[in-house]
């Protein structure tokens, strides 16, 4: 690693305030951030800390909406969200327990990890982002691989999630990172159904809006029988190729269309 | 440099440490608490695995900076001041969970950790908790059975001893 | 020696609990990356990021005036100094000998793989050293690069080594005079199965990435090394009298508590002789700790074959010959076992458990721009394994008999048996283990678990496959006219104290097998005294005699029978000692539980007195022995052994992803006798984990231009404890080995020589049992792959 100076602010106007500095940059719980540090992919002037931080802690619900603060660590929400069952659940899901213990919420949609989990129940749920500048709604934010709305300095302070009649997620680990090679969350709404798929698709995080159709009509997991998402434009590596993706695809939503019945 | 203090073991320790001094550094070069081991890069194989404030941690993938004020639990504090092995320590030699010794400290500080939450997990739920320690001697079957051993279950009808 | 006994508490067949544990448990083990010499400094080595290229210019000006730095190296300094060597000389199939090349410390000129060290800085701290690092100004000519080994050998392939004659280290024919007669039995088969397969490239992965302290003391002269190694000894000899030019007693080698090996941890590496003269170089300890990331560009990798097997039937699925034609890839350079590792630890072993009377084994052994390949766990036999027993599987299938009965019928059944690829298997019982695998992995009760399976929509499918495997590579002279160039004996010094107590110092190292547990269990049986009064010094080759190290499973095998015969050695003294305490002559003195007696009447002597006696001579035949009770041994054995065995998996398949889960996992096998039951279990269900990672997770992948895209654990899957089921083991079919004095075979590497197998076996089965028409699927046998391949 670079050195750095490191700062850990007790609120978030102090953080933004210490984010202000050139390449400033904000730690979350580190669990991707440290590691490229130590690759040296990183040359933070300040690392901010956002561990500190009351007022991005804590679970509420607010206008029939689970509020979760940004600085929740993956564990808290497994454990803290018995509210919202299907995002506990894929909480629980992130990694492995010690990552679990220290990655938060708005570290990893900050980041925006085209693999990992989290932005598929933001996307899924159509959840709003609360910034320390704004709301953000989950559609305008994910914009393609490690690429979000958040401006310089913006820091996720917590996201609100509507709550689904039933939700579920179904993750295909990709065997060596345990990151999603597919996820998919499929969350059913009394106006419609939202399924969002991470880890396939080389822009990040996206809807896939001829599932959400036919399952608007007929949540059942036959409803996508004849459903796909076309290969081109999905991951290929030596995980798996663009067409087994796009394969996993469909697999994975009828198994969340069906655990979510 | 800047000054940083916690709790390792029941005692109170300090030192000077950079913004980017890891945790598992402040422990194994200024504390000499070398029971800690580093096995990756990449916040994968679980050797470093310490409690942090009674929660598993990857002491490799967090600042010391972070652990300010912390109670810190590593595998040198696990056995009785006399020596004699915990529960888990003692299952690990019973049922011959480790060989080579290297990712040991992780894997008990991890059983630990999950004994505390789930006081008897079945073999799915243990394999699943280890998620996070690699180990490349064992093929682990010695380690999920000393951890079932070790939360009281009897393991004799596990296949092979 | 008795065979293993469970209810035994102490001594041979014991289950003794390992007294190592007590360290590592309460975090007081000592490994290299624990050891800090005073006024230490860091060396970061720059690295190559290309596969390929000529290096143009390379300033360290600026990074030498760097804060902390204490000196940059590169190609240069090391003009004088020797290249790393390789220890083994294969001659191929036309009287020539292999073409090897320069192997420089650091880069001269050029770079020849993603990782190959270019220079390397030396600073006060690691971070400095790597700031440093960023800061040489470096220059490479990008070069084509070479990759696949077949296009590695056409024509115009740019060469690896611009001064060989083109990128074939070796064609090597084994048995050449049996080609013709192979080539007949083909052309009079009944049915020839023919099988193309790809053993994959594996990275071995000891948790404990690699780690050097070069010290050096100006006063005496002396260098230190403290490495992860699993020989220093062998470390001292070619880094001493090949590389830096030290002699062996002005070196001293340290390999301490090291985290695993598998073999990657047998070979001499640069990092290692660096840091040495280094140190030597700057009056000043130099360390280097390997990041997990620089492990997968430095350590030399496993595997690598790309293989065509065919296997000739009569009319009776009596197997007549056998043919294999293999690239074995050595990587950019030789480390220093590679070469034997497709040839005299593969060919050999082509005979299988089968009494196949002809074979013939063609090896092409090629460079290319990739990190070096040499042994690991297995090291030649998993491969001869997986391609025999992929191939007869195949056959099995083509005739619709049952693979079981297809091998238990070409069994070899008579022992010793001379097969036709130049060795003599002394004993086994393939019958008995093939046996007691049906009898443990229930193989009666398959079709009912396979209609359960079907019924929640999975797919099942059995493997089963048997292997052999020769241990304790031997005899010397023998080794020495195959292209070995070092002795493959092993030492142990037995000195026992005054009061009873004894220290053994053996050449073997231990690092995860136990000895400091098992070693004492011997030495407890034969004499008759508590396993606590043994402990065993390994690892330090200023404390003990010129051994070989671990690998290749024989350590028990040659250390333990070197340990036996200096034991042996004492005892006859300790007799003589005691003849004299009793007055009686020493033939009709015996030993047994620690007392020495006189058949027929009540004259006894304890143990302790005669050791008392040997150090305080007062009453003592000092005109016929000398005081004293120390003896050394040097075990040189006469045979490989050969342990054997057979292999069952279940794998439940998932028909819309194509993922595996290993269901169910028997092995069964004969390692002659066992000294420790719990540890031997211990070593299968290591080896096992680790074939099914290459079975099914584990591969090793650069892309056509040379860079690793499996670089890291982010993307080369390690199998982790949910991969995995609880494994069904058993190794009470024993057949001791005949030339050793323990009669016991070695177990180390047998999980990992025949698991591969028995899962894609097992797979395929599963696939066909849905009518899919799939004969095979490479390793690792991803959900991908396996999706694909029931797609075609």
């Amino acid at each position: 690693m670079y050195e750095f100076e490191f700062a850990r602010p007790a609120s978030v106007a102090e953080a933004v305030k210490a984010l202000s500095e050139e390449d400033a940059q904000a730690l979350g719980g580190g669990q991707t951030l440290i590691p490229t540090l130590k690759q040296r992919l990183a040359m933070p002037s300040t690392l901010v800390s956002l561990s500190g931080i009351d007022e991005m802690k804590g679970i509420h619900s607010e206008g029939g909406q689970l509020v979760i603060g940004g600085a929740m660590t993956h564990a808290d929400v497994a454990e803290g969200a018995e509210a919202y069952p299907a995002l506990a659940a894929l909480a629980g899901q992130i990694g492995d327990p010690a990552v679990r213990n220290r990655g938060t919420l708005g570290g990893s949609i900050a980041n925006n990890d085209p693999a990992a989990c989290y932005p598929a129940a933001v996307l899924g749920s159509g959840a709003t982002i609360v910034t320390s500048a704004r709301e953000i709604a989950a559609d305008d934010y994910f914009q393609g691989m490690f690429t979000t709305a958040l401006e310089e300095g913006e820091i996720v302070t917590a996201v609100k999630f509507p709550q689904p009649e039933v939700a579920n997620y179904q993750k295909f680990l990709q065997p060596a990172s345990r990151f999603a090679l597919v996820g998919v969350f499929v969350a059913r709404f009394a106006d419609g159904v939202r399924v969002a798929v991470t880890g396939a698709s080389e822009e990040g995080v996206f809807r896939w809006g001829a599932a959400e159709a036919a399952l608007a009509t007929d949540f059942s997991a036959d409803a996508i029988s004849g459903l796909t998402v076309e290969a081109d434009g999905m991951i290929g590596d030596i995980h798996g190729t663009k067409a087994y993706r796009a394969h996993l695809v469909g697999v994975m939503t009828k198994r969340a269309v069906a655990a979510a019945s | 440099m800047t000054k940083v203090s916690m709790t390792v073991n029941g005692t109170p320790m300090s030192g000077d440490v950079e913004g980017r001094t890891l945790l598992v550094s402040f422990l194994r070069d200024q504390q000499g608490l070398t029971g800690t081991h580093v096995g990756c890069d990449t916040s994968q194989c679980g050797a470093c695995v310490v409690h942090v404030d009674g929660k598993a941690v990857k002491a490799c993938t967090m600042l010391a900076l972070e652990a300010e004020g912390a109670e810190v639990a590593t595998i040198e504090g696990q056995a009785a001041a006399d020596g004699t092995l915990n529960a888990i320590q003692a299952a690990f030699q019973e049922h011959h969970g480790l060989q080579c010794g290297f990712c040991t400290p992780g894997m008990v500080m991890s059983a630990a950790a999950l004994l505390k939450d789930n006081p008897k997990p079945s073999e799915g739920e243990i394999r699943h908790y280890l998620e996070g320690n690699l180990c490349r001697c064992t093929g682990y079957h010695n380690i999920v059975k000393a951890i079932m051993a070790a939360s009281g279950q009897d393991v004799s009808a596990i296949a092979a001893e | 020696m008795p065979k293993d006994i469970d209810a035994k508490e102490s001594g041979i067949g014991a289950a003794s609990k390992r007294r190592e544990d007590i360290r590592f448990l309460s975090g007081t083990g000592n490994y290299t990356d624990d050891i800090n010499v005073n006024g230490q400094a860091y060396v970061h080595f720059l690295r190559s990021d290309v596969a390929h290229g000529r290096i143009t210019s390379l300033d360290t000006a600026a990074a030498a005036g760097m804060p902390g730095v204490l000196r940059v190296f590169t190609g240069a300094d090391f003009e004088a100094v020797g290249g790393l060597p390789c220890g083994w000389q294969v001659t191929d199939r036309f009287g020539e000998v292999m073409q090897e090349p320069a192997h420089p410390v650091l880069a001269q000129g050029k770079v020849r793989h993603v990782g190959d060290p270019i220079a390397a800085v030396v600073a006060a701290t690691a971070e400095q050293a790597r700031d440093a690092a960023e800061a040489i100004e470096l220059d490479i000519e990008d070069l084509p690069a070479v990759v696949d080994m077949k296009a590695a050998l056409a024509e115009d392939a740019p060469k690896v080594h611009d001064d060989l004659t083109s990128n074939l280290c070796y064609d090597w024919g084994f048995v050449e005079e049996n080609k013709e007669a192979v080539a007949k039995a083909f052309d009079e088969a009944a049915h020839v199965t023919t099988l193309e397969l790809v053993n994959n490239r594996l990275v071995a992965n000891p948790m404990e990435p690699r780690v050097a302290v070069g010290d050096f003391n100006r006063a005496t002269g002396e260098s230190t090394l403290y490495t992860t190694s699993q020989n220093p000894h062998v470390i001292r000899l070619l880094m001493g009298a090949f590389v830096l030019g030290i002699p062996e007693h002005k070196l001293r080698v340290v390999a301490p508590d090291v985290g695993g090996g598998f073999g990657s941890k047998i070979f001499h590496y640069a990092e290692e002789a660096f840091c040495t003269f280094a140190a030597k170089a700057l009056n000043r300890a130099v360390k280097w700790t390997s990041s997990r990331s620089e492990a997968f560009m430095s350590d030399a990798h496993g595997r690598d074959h790309v293989t065509k097997i065919e296997l000739a039937l009569d009319a009776d699925n009596n197997f007549t010959a056998l043919r294999t034609d293999t690239h074995a890839n050595m990587g950019a350079y030789l480390s220093t076992f590679a070469p034997s590792v497709p040839t005299w630890l593969h060919g050999t072993l082509m005979a299988g458990n089968y009494k196949t009377p002809l074979i013939y084994v063609n090896v092409k052994a090629v460079f290319t721009n990739t990190v070096p390949v040499d042994a690991y766990r297995g090291a030649g036999r998993p491969e001869a394994t997986y391609q025999l027993e992929r191939v007869i599987d195949k056959a099995a299938r083509e005739l619709n008999v049952d693979p079981i009965a297809l091998r238990r019928q070409n069994f070899i059944t008579e022992f010793p048996y001379a097969t036709p690829v130049a060795v003599e298997y002394d004993t086994g019982d393939y019958v008995a283990t093939m046996d007691k695998l049906e009898e443990i992995a229930d193989i009666k009760g398959f079709d009912g678990r396979r209609t359960e399976s079907e019924k929640a929509g999975k797919l099942r499918g059995l493997g089963v496959n048997c292997y052999i495997e020769a241990c304790g590579i031997a005899p010397s002279n023998l080794v020495g006219q195959l292209g070995a160039r070092a002795g493959l004996y092993e030492s142990a010094t037995v000195r026992v104290n005054a009061t009873g107590g004894i220290v053994v110092m053996t050449g073997s190292h231990s690092h995860g097998q136990g000895h400091e547990t098992s070693f004492p269990q011997v030495i407890s049986e034969m004499i008759g005294i508590p396993e606590d009064m043994v402990e065993i010094e390994h690892g330090d080759t200023a404390n003990t005699p010129m051994g070989m190290g671990t690998y290749g499973s024989r350590s028990l095998a040659v250390g333990g029978s070197a340990m036996v015969k200096a034991t042996e050695k004492i005892i006859n003294k300790a007799k003589k000692i005691a003849a004299h305490l009793m007055e009686a002559s020493d033939a009709d003195v015996e030993l047994k539980d620690g007392q020495f007696s006189i058949a027929g009447t009540d004259k006894s002597v304890a143990w302790g007195d005669v050791t008392l006696a040997a150090y305080v001579p007062h009453n003592y035949p000092l005109e016929e022995i000398e005081p004293g009770l120390e003896e050394t041994a040097f075990y040189d054995p006469a045979n490989f052994t050969y342990p054997a065995g057979a292999y069952a998996c279940e794998v439940e398949v998932d028909p819309d992803t194509g993922k595996v889960t290993i269901e169910r996992f028997a092995a069964a096998d004969d390692f002659g006798n066992v000294v420790n039951p719990m540890i031997v279990d211990g070593q299968v269900h290591g080896g096992l984990g680790q074939g099914i990672g290459q079975a099914l997770l584990e591969g090793c992948v650069y892309d056509e231009d040379g860079q690793l895209l499996s670089a890291s654990f982010m993307d080369y899957a390690m199998p982790r404890a949910d991969d995995v089921p609880f494994y069904q083991v058993d190794h009470s079919c024993q057949t001791p080995c005949t030339h050793n004095p323990l009669g016991v075979k070695g177990c180390g590497e047998a999980g990992a020589i025949g698991s591969p197998p028995a899962v894609v076996n097992a797979v395929v089965d599963a696939l066909r049992s849905a009518g899919k028409d799939v004969t095979h699927i490479d390793m690792p046998l991803t959900p991908a792959r396996v999706w694909a391949a029931m797609q075609s």
